[in-house]
């Protein structure tokens, strides 16, 4: 029998519209599966079971009325750094305290707007700081996938939406909403077994999402598959006055891309990708990737993007500087947690000291630093020039190929406790994503393959600014040829 | 470049992060960690490259000078650790 959970947002959709299943009954299925796996994955910080459910009572009526909205009756988990109006966000930091937005994230009222309804907050690393989840102050998330002969080792969901990516993957969630600021979606999701997207910088409006670098911030939704992320981005995306750098575009019908193919697209290879210590398993499942596209149409193309290895660097002197600035409002003062302190400089001190948490501290001091008088231009500009540089290394790569195929991470999902000591080995998580931020471009994972032990891997399409549609016929066709049916341990 | 348990008190003051004297030199070896690898961009040559501001257009749009929002005082307050009337409290800072 076929269980509301197992349906994907595709089948849900019909499913509802033919009235053989109803919001109510979709949204309880999904309360029920939260009380049984939430315990152990901790993917949700709040569930929202009362309001989902009048959400969905209201979303049978309008379906009985025959008024409903593109997203009627789904049922959505959303990241912790999106502002939910009324419903306490906390960016996974004590910092915020019980903080309760009177306003609504734009991305996520966009989703209301279309008749979502809201099953609760995830889970995320601190300020979204983070590629395992471990740095959240509401504790770690439990990946759902774990090795094959290995139930006992906890893995890492990956981060900083490793939530979002636990909760689609484990079937908490029909979908949910994600951030990228250096691989925040494309990584989790990987690391899962799901997909996700982060659209080109400007697609999705920034406005009441927690800032972390707001240069490369930018929402994107975590789905089961291709398709479902197709259905929520258009609901997600588009322009929004409320942010100076959100595009004024038409948003494209992403789900009739998804089937488009790939005949006649030039698949670019970039050839510095191919990066030391690189599990032999990931090189072949993208030498796969490479021959899965070629034999359905397209021309494989090598190309170079020869500034590659000093992204991750350029990121973390870019990102931290923006952190250091954007989470300076956190002061005890106007929102959020406080401790007292002798005078006001020492209640600012004090309470950030007790807020943030090591990894986010840590970052706030090297932005600090990059940023004081006499270091600016050793370490601040240059990283901007290098930006630029890694930009140009794109465009010179469009100028031989529609679309680019790359490995989505340098690993599996790994252990909570295997990476915990050098933050630089850590950062390393993200140098197969962090470039399309750095850059401003779509990217997405897709899940491709499973490793030696049985954990997803996942292969990763970048495309040109504001052409998602192509990322998504390409991620549509890899999808098509890996027939990933995998599924976690720990499933509804 | 390197910091000393010095600098990063110097650093911690601008962001205004209390950190105990005693936790300075761990502090300050693990950003060196960071710092030593964020050192290789200077092997790139950036000689006339115009730096990377933003992630986006490279020119912002502009809006009409009005007022579009405002007199919602308790909607701002309403999250406030301490209030005053109107105002956000905090401890006395002229004497």
């Amino acid at each position: 029998m076929i269980r509301p959970t197992d349906l994907t947002m595709a089948e849900a959709r019909a499913a509802l519209a033919a009235r053989s299943l109803s919001a109510r009954e979709l949204t309880q299925a999904y309360l029920d599966a939260i009380a049984a796996l939430n315990p152990r994955l901790n993917a949700y910080i709040a569930v929202t079971a009362e309001a989902a459910l009048a959400q969905a009572a209201q979303s049978d009526a309008r379906i009985a009325a025959g008024t409903a909205r593109p997203l009627e009756g789904i049922p959505l988990g959303i990241k912790d750094l999106f502002c939910t109006a009324g419903v306490r966000t906390t960016a996974g930091s004590r910092i915020l305290g019980e903080f309760k937005p009177p306003y609504e994230s734009t991305v996520s009222g966009n989703l209301l707007r279309d008749g979502a309804v809201f099953l609760g907050k995830l889970n995320l690393d601190e300020f979204a700081m983070g590629s395992s989840n471990a740095t959240s102050a509401f504790g770690p998330v439990e990946n759902p996938w774990s090795r094959a002969n290995d139930a006992e080792t906890k893995l890492v969901p990956g981060g900083s939406s490793g939530g979002s990516a636990a909760a689609v993957a484990a079937r908490i969630a029909l979908g949910a909403t994600a951030t990228d600021t250096g691989g925040s979606i494309r990584q989790p999701a990987a690391f899962c077994g799901v997909a996700g997207i982060k659209p080109t910088y400007g697609r999705c409006s920034r406005w009441g999402i927690v800032a972390f670098a707001s240069s490369l911030d930018q929402a994107g939704p975590i789905a089961r598959d291709v398709r479902d992320n197709a259905i929520m981005l258009r609901s997600m995306a588009g322009f929004d006055a409320k942010d100076s750098t959100s595009a004024n575009m038409p948003v494209p019908d992403f789900e009739a891309a998804v089937t488009r193919g790939v005949k006649g697209l030039r698949i670019g290879i970039p050839r510095e990708y191919r990066v030391d210590g690189m599990p032999a398993e990931i090189e072949a499942l993208w030498q796969q990737g490479i021959a899965w596209l070629r034999d359905a149409g397209a021309t494989i193309v090598d190309v170079s993007l020869p500034h590659t290895k000093y992204a991750l660097p350029t990121y973390y002197i870019v990102a931290p500087a923006e952190a250091s600035s954007n989470l300076a409002r956190y002061d005890g003062v106007r929102f959020g947690a406080r401790v007292p302190g002798e005078d006001l400089a020492d209640l600012y001190e004090r309470t950030r000291a007790a807020g943030f948490g090591a990894e986010v501290k840590r970052r706030i001091l090297i932005g600090t630093y990059v940023l004081s008088a006499g270091y600016y231009d050793a370490y601040y500009l240059k990283a901007q020039q290098v930006r630029a540089l890694i930009k140009r290394d794109f465009d010179l790569a469009w100028e031989h190929c529609d679309a680019l195929l790359t490995p989505a991470t340098p690993s599996a999902a790994f252990g909570l406790d295997e990476k915990n000591d050098d933050p630089v080995a850590m950062y390393l998580n993200d140098v197969f994503t962090v470039t399309a931020n750095l850059a401003g471009l779509p990217g997405m994972a897709v899940p491709a393959g499973l490793d030696a032990q049985g954990l997803p891997l996942g292969l990763q399409v970048v495309g040109k600014h504001f052409d998602e549609e192509t990322v998504f016929a390409v991620s549509g066709a890899v999808e098509r040829a890996a027939g990933f049916t995998a599924t976690p341990r720990l499933i509804a | 470049m390197s910091v000393d348990a010095d600098t990063v008190k110097r650093i911690a003051r601008l962001a205004r992060i209390h950190v105990e004297p005693e936790a300075l030199p761990a502090m300050a070896q693990e950003l060196n960690g960071i710092l030593n690898w964020i050192e290789m961009l200077r092997e790139v040559d950036t000689t006339g490259v115009q730096p990377m501001a933003g992630g986006g257009a490279a020119v912002l749009r502009w809006r009409d000078d009005v007022v579009t929002d405002g007199a919602q005082a308790e909607a701002v307050l309403a999250n406030a650790p301490d209030r005053e009337g109107e105002y956000f409290g905090v401890p006395k800072v002229v004497e």
